[in-house]
């Protein structure tokens, strides 16, 4: 055995010792998985998983390190990219990805990339349709 | 300032190119000659062009130092960086199909699954799957 495995064994026993714990947090982020373009918030996650709101924000911020809201908001920003760059308007990304608005998407948007989602769009579809030569 | 890269030891330039392009699916971005016979190389994701590159730098055959940290590490089973893969399994199977050694066999531990293979130009590198 390595010393890399020894030292995996030692961070398995010492910080994933707790198997209830992450099957409930890997469900959580499953759930955010495939409910990002809902309304989702911290009580409907509570609810869903049977687990106390305080207690679920407590866990997937100790084995994710973001909060399930940051996680959320980067899943969306990752889909809106994939929807922007197929040519999709700015409008219905932000409703397709579950923004309700179109201020907060687009400020978070920039935040995040660097772009705005106009910018980000108008770059993607003159990449993927080149400029003819004159 | 803007994260733009990280660069990898290598102990052989060009066959490193060929590892990290032929065998993991990188594309080559920029291949600049330098001094005697060095070069200025970079990979990129496929998916993501415009993102972090690779420097394949040309370290352990200059700096002793480098080339020490550097068998230390791999002799210790250590990866010297990861990368994000969807499904560690896949990318597992497709390599191994590929010649390429493993050190650590697709592993889940907590909410990670993890694999490590050897990248035969100096270095452990690790694939990561967020579960």
């Amino acid at each position: 055995m390595t010393f890399y495995e020894e030292m995996l064994n030692k961070l398995r026993k010492a910080i994933y010792a707790n198997q209830g714990q992450i099957d409930a947090v890997i469900a959580i982020r499953n759930y955010i998985d495939n409910h990002y373009d809902t309304d989702l918030n911290l009580d409907l996650l509570s609810e869903t998983h049977s687990i106390s709101k305080y207690h679920l924000l407590r866990l997937f911020k100790r084995y994710y390190g973001l909060t399930p809201r940051q996680y959320l908001t980067d899943k969306r920003i990752a889909h809106a990219k994939k929807h922007l760059a197929t040519g999709m308007s700015v409008t219905e990304t932000c409703f397709a990805v579950g923004f309700e608005s179109l201020g907060s998407f687009s400020a978070l948007f920039k935040t995040k990339t660097g772009k705005t989602p106009a910018q980000y769009r108008k770059e993607q579809l003159s990449r993927s349709t080149p400029i003819p030569k004159s | 300032m803007k994260l733009t890269g990280i660069s990898i030891p290598v102990v052989d330039q060009e066959k490193a190119l060929q590892f990290y392009t032929k065998k993991l699916g990188f594309i080559k971005k920029h291949d600049t000659p330098m001094d005697s016979g060095d070069r200025w190389l970079t990979v990129v994701s496929p998916e993501w062009q415009d993102g972090p590159q690779i420097l394949l730098e040309p370290a352990p055959l200059h700096f002793e130092p480098s080339k020490v940290f550097q068998d230390k590490l791999r002799e210790s089973g250590i990866p010297w960086t990861q990368f994000d893969v969807d499904s560690v399994q896949d990318e597992y199977d497709r390599l191994v199909k590929l010649g390429v050694e493993f050190s650590v066999k697709p592993t889940e531990m907590g909410t990670v699954k993890f694999a490590v293979f050897n990248d035969t130009v100096g270095n452990n590198i690790q694939l990561v799957e967020h579960l």
